[in-house]
């Protein structure tokens, strides 16, 4: 499934949009950014809560499709901007992870 | 690709916002030459595991990568505080960050683990008060 048809499906606001073709090989969903670069996989959608502009290098190293932020959690300014200059597909729900991960797990 | 190239960057101890930077330009250079997504992400693990210590303990060091056909040497220096039970520090869940450093998503204590695990060899030169260098290599299957 692509980004854009994840975005239509879970109702998600898009933060920066920058290949909505992409393609949702898999998923991961965790906060602990040593746990996600061990074990989510290239082409993942990740879902967490954690907001800090260091997730926009994991999802760079990682090659993942995009992020999609939980809970409504706190986009900074510098956030979108990185996420913007580096490429990076980055979504936002009010849904919490579990809810996002059990949604977009049917979808794959 | 006949001979050894090599990276070097600075990599900034006061700023968490670039912190994986060198990581980032790595992979894409790595990339750019044409290695396997496999090999890619091994580095990439290690490197960035390597890079966010320097910046979380040891405020910052040098990265040096040498990359040739057979394998990927990464050399990781710092004149941080240096590990004073380098077994302990290996150990899987074993951090030291601070709870700011926490509330970001660092400090795991799966760092050190992860690089050894991705890597082929890695080696710790660690003095208290001195410093940490880091050596990992990855080789390249042919
Ligand atoms: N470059 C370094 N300088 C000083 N101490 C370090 C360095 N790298 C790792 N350490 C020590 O080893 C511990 C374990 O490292 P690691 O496995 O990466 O876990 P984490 O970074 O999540 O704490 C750290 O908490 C820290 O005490
Ligand atoms: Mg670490």
């Amino acid at each position: 499934m692509t980004v854009n048809k994840a975005i239509e499906a879970l109702s998600l606001e898009v933060v920066n949009l920058s290949d909505g073709d992409r393609n949702i090989q898999s998923g991961y969903s965790g906060d602990l950014l040593s746990w996600v670069m061990a074990r989510a996989t290239n082409g993942s959608a990740w879902i967490t809560i954690m907001s800090n502009v260091n997730i926009i290098a994991v999802a760079s190293l990682l090659d993942l499709s995009c992020i999609i932020l939980s809970e409504n959690a706190e986009i900074s300014e510098e956030l979108r901007n990185l996420a913007i200059q580096k490429n990076i597909n980055l979504l936002r729900s009010e849904k919490n992870s579990f809810q996002l991960s059990f949604e977009l797990g049917k979808l794959l | 690709m006949s001979e050894t190239i090599q990276f070097h960057y600075d990599v900034d101890g006061e700023n968490f916002t670039s912190a994986g930077e060198a990581s980032v330009q790595i992979k894409q250079k790595l990339r750019q030459l044409g290695f396997t997504p496999d090999i890619i992400r091994r580095v990439s693990i290690a490197m960035y595991e390597g890079e966010i210590n320097m910046v979380i303990h040891a405020g910052g060091g040098v990265a040096d990568v040498f990359v040739d056909p057979e394998s990927i040497k990464i050399i990781l220096e710092d004149h941080g505080p240096g590990i004073s039970d380098i077994s302990l520090a290996m150990q899987e869940g074993f951090s030291t960050a601070t709870d700011t450093v926490r509330s970001l998503g660092f400090g795991a204590g799966m760092g050190l683990p992860n690089m050894k695990r991705y890597t082929d060899s890695m080696e710790i030169d660690s003095e208290l008060g001195k410093g940490t260098k880091i050596t990992m290599v990855v080789n390249v299957p042919i």
